[in-house]
């Protein structure tokens, strides 16, 4: 597929999604849109720091916790607009970002993953005993007048369809750039072979730093959105590990390290999950978490690059172009 | 807060840390032999926990006499794991491994509460109940003969791979699967072996568990949590150290839980934290 066959195949990717909420015109497929676009977002964001840069994080809920917490908070003391709290839960999971960072970098592979899991059930643990944040019981966020300031919609869900779309395109975009630029080869040197990327001049540290720095605040835009999208938190919502392990899996799914591999994954995803609820869930028997979990099996089994190297198998033609090898982290790697 | 409230809480983390290595130790087995982390380890002491309860309900068999049963069924889950999920993606990348075992986890867990429910159940009267009192610190009897229990086949576990030939060649594949391959020695089935032998640990630990805890098809979740963080905490690829690890964690959890019951979990990872940042290979690590 040649640069301009894929320029038009995203703008008709993009008019679909645009037009998608005045087909579907019913709650429910937009609200499982609205979820996929969360979590491509989520897993792009992820992908960033797990699958360019190869640090392999299970701590994707502190980020969206803070965002959520953050954006929620300041509404709820001072009646800031939760767009300015969503700047300010970036920042402040930035701030985090560097602080868990610095010292874990050190760790490599296994160590660096479950150093990331432990500082999620630390954080979980403390805003479960926090009460001045609402502790275990959370915080439901007042109603206010729907506008876009007041980041709440009330009548015209649709409007936060679009806002996912939005916020979604935007991290697809900055990572896009990222990947083309000097940024995204040293991010990727890290992960290929931290030893030799170092040798070569890349400061390794730094580079991870700005890769988990982007990753949180992405992930803190998420949490955010899904704040004001819900209007309740808590931190079994918002602070899970099981939420962190998810953010993982769609990555996965989809495939490490690609651009459209978080979408996908997400799609793909939660569709399945969803399906599967409805069909089989309600009846207590939780049939449809053991087809869950066996679809998860069989798909890391036939197709350990994830889903975007199966498409690229079926796009490709006899003397077409080949297609790009799913990109995936050697093991152990730093 | 007297000393006596302090040496009991010792006494029972030294008592639960056994419990804890023995867990970790089929985690650092596999991991030692395949740099894979085996996310379905908590659902295998699930099943195993429940493989104890229902011999008991059914069968009236005490889980004593559950053990043998339930440590050579979860040898039988570990070898079909092996062959049916895990020797196909062998070469597959790590987030492959590891999205393959979590998928197995969500099977297995989803897959019990499917067939018995997710209710709680205990062994009512088992032969080993009660307490008694030691130099003035009570001592849980279950929990006494589980540490005891899990301290020796730990040994046993340990002898196996450093004195029997067939461990050495279990050791030999673990350090370099090909040389081992030229050697004679079928990798295949030692990996194999090493998942049967892995599964079978916390199948004993889960029989021993059953005659004090509650059984219900999450209850392996946070003792897989725990698992993990000993193992990495003695450090990967050393089976020993994770004997030190599990007594560790133990230790923490329950002095921490003196002060602060709802932090435990934040000491033992704060003190993860603290260990692996001074010494980023955990306390005995190979990798």
């Amino acid at each position: 597929m040649g640069d301009r066959g894929r320029r038009a195949l995203l703008a008709g990717l993009g008019a679909v999604l645009v037009a998608f909420p005045w087909v579907f015109v019913n709650p429910y497929p937009r609200d499982v849109m609205i979820r996929i676009f969360l979590y491509a977002l989520l897993a792009q964001a992820w992908n960033l720091l797990g699958g360019y840069c190869g640090q392999v994080s299970l701590g994707s809920a502190v980020f969206f916790g803070i965002g959520a917490y953050t954006s929620s908070v300041l509404s709820l003391w001072w009646g800031v607009s939760p767009w300015i709290g969503m700047l300010a839960g970036m920042a402040l999971a930035v701030l985090v970002s560097q602080a868990i960072g610095y010292p874990c970098f050190r760790l490599r592979g296994h160590y660096f993953a479950i150093a990331t899991i432990g500082i999620g059930e630390i954080v979980q643990t403390v805003a479960i005993n926090w009460d001045a944040i609402g502790g275990a019981r959370g915080i439901w966020l007042p109603i206010k007048p729907e506008t876009l300031v007041n980041f709440q919609f009330h009548r015209a869900k649709w409007a936060y369809y679009y806002v996912a779309l939005a916020l979604l395109a935007a991290v697809f975009g900055l990572t896009a750039f990222v990947e083309r630029s000097r940024l995204g080869y040293y991010f990727r040197a890290i992960r290929e072979d931290p030893d030799a990327a170092q040798s070569l001049g890349v400061p390794l540290t730094r580079y991870k730093l700005l890769a988990i720095a982007g990753s949180a605040a992405f992930t803190a835009l998420g949490g955010t959105f899904y704040a004001q999208y819900v209007l309740f938190i808590d931190p079994e919502s918002v602070f899970p590990t099981s939420l962190s392990i998810l953010v993982c899996l769609v990555a996965v799914l989809g495939g490490v390290g690609t651009l459209w591999g978080p979408a996908l994954g997400a799609a793909v995803l939660i569709s399945l999950s969803e399906t599967t609820r409805i069909w089989l869930g309600g009846t207590g028997k939780a049939v449809d978490l053991m087809i869950y979990g066996g679809l998860i099996v069989l798909v890391s089994v036939f197709q350990p690059g994830g889903l975007v190297g199966l498409v690229g198998r079926l796009g490709r033609r006899p003397g077409g172009p080949a297609s790009p090898t799913p990109v995936v982290v050697p093991q152990g790697t730093g | 807060m007297t000393a006596e409230v302090v040496a009991q809480a010792l006494l029972s983390g030294l008592l639960m840390g056994f419990v804890y290595a023995l867990v970790a130790a089929g985690l650092s087995l596999i991991f030692g032999l395949m740099e894979i982390v085996n996310f379905a380890h908590g659902e295998f002491l699930m099943l195993a926990m429940f493989a104890t309860f229902w011999a008991w309900a059914l069968a009236g068999l005490d889980p004593v006499l559950a053990l043998p049963l339930a440590t050579a069924l979860l040898f039988g889950v570990g070898w079909i794991v092996y062959r049916g999920v895990i020797s196909r993606i062998l070469a597959a990348p790590m987030l492959a491994q590891i999205f393959a075992t979590f998928g197995l986890s969500v099977f297995l867990r989803s897959g019990a509460q499917f067939l018995w429910t997710p209710d709680f159940r205990l062994v009512q009267n088992p032969w080993i109940r009660g307490r008694f009192s030691l130099l003035g610190l009570f001592v849980g009897a279950p929990q006494l003969a589980a540490a005891l229990a899990a301290l020796l086949a730990f040994g046993l576990l340990y002898w196996f791979i450093t004195r029997t030939e067939t461990g050495l060649a279990l050791q030999a594949t673990a350090q370099d699967r090909q040389a081992a391959a030229l050697m004679g020695i079928n990798t295949e089935r030692m990996f194999a072996l090493g998942w049967g032998l892995g599964a079978a640990c916390v199948g004993t630990a889960g029989a021993l568990l059953a005659n004090f805890f509650y059984v219900f098809p999450d209850v392996g979740a946070v003792f897989a949590l725990l698992a993990y963080v000993t193992v990495a905490l003695g450090g990967f690829g050393n089976v020993a150290a994770t004997l030190l690890g599990g007594v560790l964690i133990g230790l923490v959890e329950n002095l921490v839980g003196l002060w602060a019951p709802a932090f435990k979990y934040v000491g033992v990872f704060c003190f993860y934290l603290l260990v692996v940042l001074w010494r980023p290979q955990g306390l005995f690590g190979r990798y």
